[in-house]
């Protein structure tokens, strides 16, 4: 029974890191209609910043957000003007190559740069834990959620109490009709582009102090947040929050009830049934789109 | 309206005589590394034009054709290991097996993945390879698990290792483009067409695009199973990782939009050109992973540069130049006018 309660508290911690990495990717699929398929090869460039900077300057992977995460902005936006914004017919599709291409042309730059060894992210917070109700927590999952649910409030913040969130509410809804009244969605999409690809950084932060990490771990990332979002309803951040914390509860439950090598085929299986049952997501609209 | 006759004798010959290089090449070219690649480019260009019967004629684009070749792979290792099937010309009878057991895999995956459209499609396809491949791991009673599933090994040796490879992957590939092109000509086929212009209205219409979406998606699967089950007897060890590659998926979907989304030649095209090119680039980079930023570069330059593929493009260009000289250089409206009439499929 503690080993349950503690696969279920561990859920809703790294949950909340995944809800943080998902929220970014399903704000830019809700503001663009594109699936960045590069969202987990961002994540991994943020860890590996971090990394870098960890290790050249010493300096604390959390502080180091504040250079990471500015610059993973700008490197957002420059992605979206340069290879987002020529995509013209056929965005859908087009964009879920050229994000690809992205995602491979980062995974090969830093295997030619860090090799392809697995690294981790090291700090005192990392080791050092504390008891409750029978286990133990290391520092780093509760400081991690805590930086997660600050920048999902402050997303939350600037969508729903400032002008500018109501623009991107307002290009998610209806791009034509938000161009209509005004608003200029170039803008809006280059700038969530970079508010998605910033949260990656953060992210990519945790997700490099709770797990050994290389070029390839992409791949493993991307799929899950993909399933997140789609689980949520595409562009939904609500949905994404919900379902990031749904997913990882059910697959840490899975690997102390059943077997850790089954958790991650138990993340997809759901995938499976709730689109038997609800093929929209949780909070997903039932769209006519033409792809 | 039909094409002038010289330009159809034209075709036809161009037809011939890409055939007969095809089914000469092992005997003028007998360099192994050669043919290897050549035996990787005739795979590619078979899952090409596999992919594009689902991908480019009905639009649904699919990342996880990967857990279809990884999954006729492992098939067909199973059933040889089970009917005790020596090895030597006796295996390729048995690829068909490994075709049906693949489009049983696809009427599962379809049928759930096909409640989705457009980008949840796409992400839904991911998934299923992850599923996939996360199976291959960890069945492992079944599968061999991470330690791989061997395959019997081939008897021939030197030179000729290849050849009857090759001809298996081009027989492979000519029925995936007679396949293709027949459906390109069938009430099916038109039928997936509509389905990609505009599925509600092909539905109002009376197209029953499930069904025809699900058909479409099954042959695909099945053709790319098969090729899957030949690879893994030439490679004669399968892991799951290498099995069901993600590369592998997205490669062939960049092939079909470099030669023509959805056009009966442009995948073949986009295999010949891209496959050679991205063995070029991994044999010679692939130590650092640098081959990935190339074949990264290439992929960018395709898609902004040519998004519709070379094969829509050139064709326009042809029609253009046609539809001017028929009406004169200064007739600019009619020119125009040519240039939106003209057949070819817009992605």
């Amino acid at each position: 029974m503690t080993l349950i309660l503690e696969a279920v508290v561990f859920g809703v911690l790294t949950g909340g890191v995944y809800a943080l990495m998902a929220s970014g990717l399903t704000l830019i699929f809700g503001v663009m209609r594109i699936i960045n398929v590069g969202h987990g090869a961002l994540v991994i460039l943020g860890a590996y910043l971090s990394f870098a900077l960890l290790r050249s300057a010493h300096i604390d992977p959390f502080v180091s957000l504040i250079i990471t995460m500015p610059a993973m902005f700008a490197l957002g936006v420059v992605l979206q003007l340069v290879f987002i914004r020529p995509l013209k017919e056929d965005r859908e599709a087009l964009s879920v190559l050229v994000t690809y291409a992205l995602a491979l042309g980062i995974e090969g730059l830093l295997g030619f740069l860090f090799s392809d060894n697995l690294v981790q992210l090291n700090a005192w917070y990392e080791t050092a834990s504390f008891a409750v109700f029978g286990f133990h927590i290391a520092y780093v999952y509760v400081f991690g959620f805590g930086l997660c649910i600050a920048i999902l409030a402050g997303i939350f913040l600037v969508l729903y109490r400032t002008t500018f969130g109501s623009a991107v509410r307002a290009t998610m809804l209806n791009r034509t009709a938000a161009q209509l009244v005004g608003v200029n969605v170039d803008r809006v999409s280059a700038i969530a582009f970079g508010i998605g690809v910033s949260t990656a950084a953060a992210g990519g932060v945790i997700f490099g102090m709770t797990n050994a990490f290389n070029p390839g771990s992409h791949y493993d990332l991307i799929s899950r947040l993909l399933t997140i979002i789609v689980l949520g309803g595409l562009g939904s951040l609500r949905g994404a929050v919900i379902a990031a914390v749904g997913m990882l509860i059910i697959e840490d439950v899975t690997a102390v009830v059943i077997s850790p090598v089954w958790a991650s085929f138990a993340f997809f299986l759901l995938l499976v049934i709730v689109l038997v049952v609800r093929p929209q997501g949780l909070y997903g609209i039932r769209v006519r789109e033409r792809i | 309206m039909r094409s002038p006759s010289w330009i159809r004798a034209a075709k036809w010959a161009a037809l011939v005589l890409v055939l007969a290089v095809a089914l000469l090449f092992p005997a003028f070219e007998s360099d192994p590394a050669t043919v290897n690649i050549a035996v990787f480019t005739v795979m590619y260009v078979g899952l090409a034009t596999a992919w594009n019967i689902m991908g480019g004629y009905t639009g649904y684009v699919s990342l996880g054709h990967a857990a279809f070749f990884g999954f006729g792979a492992y098939a067909f290792g199973l059933v040889l290991a089970h009917l005790g099937i020596q090895a030597g010309y006796e295996p390729f009878l048995f690829v068909p097996i490994a075709g049906v057991l693949t489009v049983v895999l696809a009427l599962v995956i379809g049928w759930i993945a096909l409640r989705t459209r457009a980008a949840t499609f796409v992400i839904v396809t991911i998934a299923m390879m992850f599923m996939v491949q996360l199976l291959a791991e960890n069945l492992v009673g079944l599968t061999g698990g991470g330690s791989g599933l061997s395959f019997p090994v081939p008897p021939w040796t030197g030179d000729f290792f290849d050849t009857p490879f090759y001809y298996a992957m081009l027989v492979m590939a000519v029925v995936s483009l007679l396949l293709s092109w027949w459906i390109r000509r069938s009430k099916f086929g038109l039928g997936l067409l509509a389905i990609r212009d505009d599925e509600d209205k092909a539905l109002a219409v009376g197209v029953p695009a499930h069904a025809y979406k699900l058909t479409a998606f099954v042959i695909s699967a099945g053709l790319v199973g098969m090729i899957g089950a030949v690879y893994g007897y030439y490679v004669t060890y399968i892991y799951p990782q290498y099995a069901i590659d993600p590369l592998v998926g997205i490669s062939l979907v960049l092939m079909v939009f470099l030669g023509g989304l959805g056009t009966l030649w442009g995948p073949v095209l986009g295999a010949v050109i891209l496959e050679p090119a991205q063995l070029w680039l991994a044999y010679n980079f692939g130590a650092s992973l640098l081959y990935l930023v190339f074949y990264a570069a290439v992929f960018l330059v395709v898609i902004l540069l040519l998004p519709r593929g070379i094969i829509p493009s050139v064709g326009d260009l042809l029609k253009r130049i046609a539809a001017r000289r028929a009406v004169g250089p200064s007739d600019t409206a009619s020119t125009s006018d040519a240039h939106t009439v003209a057949g070819v499929p817009s992605p």
